[in-house]
C-alpha cells in the first residue's frame, strides 16, 4: 500500500499469559478498543513499527506528488490545471499531516527526510511509474487514489491516536481525488477513437502497478499477524486487492475499457472476480530500487530540498532577526 | 544542512461561537509564518474563522502515568452529577 510491507522485528506474536504485565495491559487496552497516546507507554516495536510504517506513507504522499506534477503545466484546459493543482496540494497536506503523526512518536522530521533522500526509507511502489499521457492522470486518480482509500478508510480505526486522526482528515479528502481522475476519462472515453484509445493504454500500464500496491499475499507473514493485534494494520492485503478488483472492474466497464487480465472472470460462488496474479518480480524490483522512474523520482525530491535550502536559511535568518529586534526594544522599555 | 524549524501546534475555530481546537502540528521558521502554513495545511477547504499557533515547546501536559491520581478527586463526587438526585414525578420538571 502507501506503507508496503513494513516490518515489525517480533519472530511471531506472543499470547497474553507471555506478556509481562505492563506489556499486558496495553494490549488489553488495544483489544478494547481504546487509542493510545503520544507520551503513553507502549513497546519498543510497537513504536519503532508505526514510525516505520507512517514515514513511509508520508513519503509516498510527498513522491506522490511528482507523477501528477508532471502534468499541471500540462493539463488540457484551466479548470483542469486547477484541479490538478489542489489536488497535488492536497497530497502535500497529507505527507505532512502523516509526518507530524510520526514525530509524536520521538522521529524528528528531519531524520525522516535523511531516510527519505538517502534511499534507506521506502515509499510506496506505485509512483515509480511514469505518467505518459493525460489519460494517465486520470488513471492515477482513479486507480492510485481508490486503491489508497480502499487501504486508508478501515486504517482510520487504528489505535494509535495520531495516525488515525491524521487519517480521518485524509479520508475527508480522497474522495475527490478519485473522482476527478475518474471524471477526466469519463470525458476522454466520450472523445475520439484516438482519446479512448490513450485511455486504454493507460488503464493497460497501471492496473497491475494499482494491484501490487496492497504488497504481496500477507496471510502468512508475521509483521502482518503482529501488526494486526496491535491493530496498526485492519485487513489482509488479499483482502483489500480482492474489494478493489470488485469495485473497479464494473466502472473499467462503465467506461468501455477492457481490464488486462486474461484471467478476470465473475465468481458467482464467491460473489466476487477471480483475477490473475500481479508478476511479483516487478514488484520486487521496483521497491528494490529499479522501478521505471525510481533514481528520477529521488532525484527530484533530492533537488528541490537542497535548492529550497537557501530559503529556509531565509527565513530561519528573517525569524531570528525579528526575534533579536523585539528583545532589544523590550529591553530598552524597560 | 540548516537547523530544523521548531514545531506548532495548530488551533483552528471551525465556526463563530466554538472554541478553537486542536487539529495537528507543522514546522515552521516563526509564528507568522506558523499561521502562514497553518491556513495552508489545515484550513484548504473553509475548515476555520480563526487559526492559534502555539510552540508545542511551550505547552506543559499532565503526565500519562499519573491520570489515576490527577483525576481521582472528581471521580468520588458524584454528586456533582445532577442525575445524582431523585426528583420526584410529582414535582415536575426540575
Ligand atoms: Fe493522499
Ligand atoms: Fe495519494
Ligand atoms: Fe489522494
Amino acid at each position: 500500500m502507501y506503507a508496503q510491507m513494513v516490518k515489525t522485528d517480533g519472530a511471531r506474536v506472543r499470547s497474553l499469559d507471555e506478556m509481562d504485565p505492563v506489556e499486558r495491559a496495553f494490549q488489553e487496552r488495544i483489544d478494547a478498543g481504546q487509542k493510545i497516546e503520544p507520551k503513553e507507554w507502549m513497546p519498543e516495536g510497537y513504536r519503532k513499527t508505526l514510525v516505520r510504517q507512517i514515514s513511509q506513507h508520508a513519503h509516498s504522499e510527498i513522491v506522490g506528488q511528482l507523477p501528477e506534477g508532471n502534468w499541471i503545466t500540462r493539463a488540457p484546459t484551466l479548470e483542469r490545471k486547477a484541479i490538478l493543482l489542489a489536488k497535488v496540494q492536497d497530497e502535500a497536506g497529507h505527507g505532512l499531516y502523516l509526518y507530524c503523526a510520526a514525530e509524536t512518536l520521538g522521529v524528528s522530521r528531519d531524520e525522516m527526510y535523511e531516510q527519505l533522500h538517502s534511499g534507506k526509507a521506502k515509499y510506496s511502489s506505485i509512483f515509480n511509474y511514469p505518467t505518459l499521457s493525460w489519460a494517465d492522470i486520470g488513471a492515477v486518480g482513479w486507480l492510485v487514489d481508490g486503491a489508497a482509500i480502499m487501504n486508508q478508510v478501515p486504517l482510520q480505526r487504528c489505535s494509535y491516536g495520531p495516525y488515525a486522526r491524521a487519517l480521518v482528515r485524509i479520508c475527508k479528502e480522497e474522495s475527490f481525488h478519485q473522482r476527478q481522475g475518474f471524471d477526466i476519462l469519463m470525458n476522454m472515453v466520450k472523445g475520439t477513437p484516438a482519446q479512448k484509445a490513450l485511455v486504454q493504454d493507460a488503464l493497460n500500464r497501471w492496473w497491475w502497478p494499482s494491484l501490487m500496491m496492497f504488497g504481496p499475499s500477507d496471510d502468512a507473514s508475521v509483521h502482518s499477524a503482529q501488526s494486526m493485534a496491535w491493530k496498526i494494520k485492519q485487513n489482509s492485503n488479499d483482502e483489500l486487492r480482492q474489494k478493489f478488483v470488485d469495485q473497479t472492474v464494473p466502472q473499467a466497464e462503465y467506461l468501455g475499457l477492457t481490464v488486462p487480465d486474461p484471467d478476470l472472470k465473475w465468481n458467482e460462488e464467491k460473489g466476487g472476480y477471480d483475477f490473475g496474479e500481479p508478476d511479483w518480480s516487478e514488484f520486487f524490483a521496483v521497491i528494490a530500487g529499479n522501478g521505471p522512474c525510481n533514481a528520477e523520482r529521488l532525484d527530484a525530491r533530492k533537488k528541490a530540498w537542497n535548492d529550497g535550502e537557501w530559503f529556509r536559511d531565509g527565513l530561519v535568518a528573517h525569524a531570528e532577526k525579528a526575534r533579536s529586534r523585539r528583545q532589544a526594544s523590550r529591553i530598552a522599555a524597560e | 544542512m540548516s537547523s530544523e524549524w521548531p514545531l506548532w501546534e495548530v488551533f483552528i475555530r471551525g465556526q463563530h461561537g466554538l472554541n478553537h481546537r486542536h487539529v495537528g502540528s507543522l514546522h515552521a521558521p516563526d509564528a507568522e509564518m506558523a499561521v502562514n502554513n497553518a491556513r495552508d495545511v489545515y484550513t484548504r477547504r473553509n475548515e476555520g474563522v480563526s487559526i492559534w499557533v502555539v510552540r508545542s515547546s511551550d505547552i506543559t501536559a499532565s503526565t500519562p502515568s499519573e491520570k489515576g491520581p490527577l483525576f481521582e478527586p472528581s471521580n468520588s463526587k458524584v454528586y456533582r452529577h445532577p442525575t445524582f438526585f431523585d426528583v420526584p414525578e410529582e414535582v415536575g420538571h426540575m
